[in-house]
């Protein structure tokens, strides 16, 4: 019985566990690692100097989807002014992309530009769910099912383009609303969503995200210029479906321009790969370090114990 | 009567934005060659057709702007002329005979992967006049507004909820322009 609590065993074998967790840690993490998206999974290319604010695509969306009536009509481009609590206009229940028009001072015109589900590569609101209510399909489109959804809202507060938002209205019933890439009805069909359709200007120009991405580097090239060198998108938080060609830096249309080129998930991967390894590992470590520090205590006791028993004897005689 | 003979002209247009003149010595041909008028209809659901005033855009714009180098002169851009001078291509002059009508269907979008093709970025129909009629019309302050062109239908009306579709209550557009 010795043996067990023997101090060189203890550490031997404490030693030996760390070495074997830390081997599955890397291996974990390996093998939950890189992906650079789906091969054939369809983009979008939004070109924002084609863009001329119209707004049909999002008429065409809000039918598509059949969202809710707009307060508005959507050849109503008073909403181009609209500020809520010091921002312009974004995604919400009752719609799924919306368009804003931005005044860049050093250009003599505006910009508009479209926003909506970028479909990422590796999607934070995906990663973020913990009851797997998110699809990253084989097209490209990350999808969303209601059925499990618990309505932790964990997805809004993942994504980093504030995509997703939560159907308030009926706060009992928890559904996620966003873009899906018109998934259900055109693109498992390999339709062009119902926007890049509506669009008379093709400033969405839709097809194999390697190949829109081919698109939008020739623009660059071919027009010198006129276009910041740069597709959005293309290495942002990992890669988006939906990617954006400018005239002006990217954040002076309201784009992040300070997001990581990796997935969000990369962020808070080492830390959750050492979960486990703490739960598991770390009470009998420290069960072990406690019995440690106080066995001596423990030796201590038993033998006071029996000095004193002894005295007794002692004294008796 | 007048939306009788815009049908009828509208049903004998054989292909959207073709323009009606014999098909010989196309490069050879001036502005004097070319039609009055070019009705388009591409967007007939949402949008009337829209009676497109060829004669006016002549005095204004020559051939080339809008048609590259398939009308009314040689090729002269050296990288066009590699492919496009003296072939058939340069005998299109209608819009729609190298534009698609509808360029991201399953198999226009397949077609991009064909290696050899060179025009991979080409505009649809639809996006081609577009960019063309609304980028010239920015530069030279012409009309912009979709209705300057179009006039809506009534599924138009539908599709952007307004005119008589319009949302019933919240704020109506009018105070604002």
């Amino acid at each position: 019985m010795n043996k067990l609590l023997n101090r060189r065993n203890f550490l031997k074998g404490g030693l030996a566990t760390t070495a074997a967790a830390a081997v599955l840690k890397n291996s974990d993490t390996q093998a939950a690692g890189h992906f650079d998206g789906y091969p054939d999974s369809m983009g979008v290319l939004v070109d924002l100097t084609r863009c001329v604010g119209c707004r049909s695509c999002e008429a065409a969306c809000n039918k598509e989807q059949q969202l809710p009536e707009p307060a508005k009509p959507y050849d109503d481009f008073s909403v181009f002014d609209e500020m809520h609590h010091g921002q312009k206009r974004r995604t919400d229940e009752t719609r799924y992309t919306v368009v804003n028009r931005y005044d860049v001072p050093e250009i003599d015109h505006p910009l508009f530009r479209k926003i909506q589900c970028n479909h990422c590569a590796e999607p934070a609101c995906l990663t973020s769910c913990f009851v797997n209510a998110y699809t990253k399909t084989p097209e490209g489109a990350v999808i969303y099912n209601p059925k499990v959804c618990v309505g932790c809202r964990n997805c809004m507060i993942a994504c980093p383009f504030y995509i997703p938002t939560f159907k308030f209205s009926h706060a009992f019933t928890p559904r996620i609303m966003k873009c899906i890439f018109c998934y259900d009805t055109r693109l498992k069909d390999g339709k062009a969503p119902a926007c890049v359709e509506a669009c008379p200007q093709e400033a969405l120009t839709f097809g194999k995200r390697t190949e829109v991405l081919e698109m939008g580097k020739q623009r660059i090239r071919m027009t010198p210029g006129k276009y910041v060198n740069h597709v959005y998108g293309e290495h942002e938080v990992g890669g988006t479906a939906w990617m954006y060609l400018s005239s002006v830096p990217f954040d002076k249309v309201g784009l992040d321009t300070h997001l990581p080129n990796e997935p969000i998930i990369y962020s808070v991967k080492d830390f959750l790969a050492m979960v486990p390894m703490v739960l598991t590992i770390w009470p009998g470590l420290f069960v072990g370090f406690h019995l440690l520090a106080t066995r001596k205590d423990k030796i201590k006791e038993l033998e006071d114990a029996k000095n004193k028993k002894n005295d007794e004897k002692e004294e008796q005689v | 009567m007048r939306t009788r003979k815009k049908i009828l002209r509208t049903a004998l247009a054989l292909a959207v934005g073709t323009i009606f003149i014999a098909p010989s010595q196309i490069w050879c041909m001036d502005a004097s060659d070319a039609p009055e008028s070019v009705t388009i209809d591409l967007m007939a659901e949402l949008y009337g057709p829209v009676e497109f005033d060829h004669l006016m855009h002549t005095d204004v714009a020559s051939c080339q702007d809008c048609h590259h180098q398939t009308t009314g002169g040689e090729v002269t851009d050296p990288s066009c002329a590699r492919c496009h001078r003296g072939t058939d291509e340069g005998d299109s002059v209608g819009c729609s005979e190298c534009h698609v009508t509808d360029r991201f269907n399953a198999t226009n979008v397949k077609a991009l992967e064909d290696p050899q093709l060179y025009h991979f970025d080409k505009p649809g129909l639809k996006g081609a006049y577009h960019i063309n009629c609304i980028g010239c019309h920015k530069t030279v302050d012409g009309p912009t507004g979709c209705q300057d062109c179009h006039t809506m239908t009534d599924a138009g009306e539908k599709m952007f909820s307004t005119g008589k579709h319009a949302p019933a209550k919240g704020t109506s557009s009018s105070g604002h322009h």
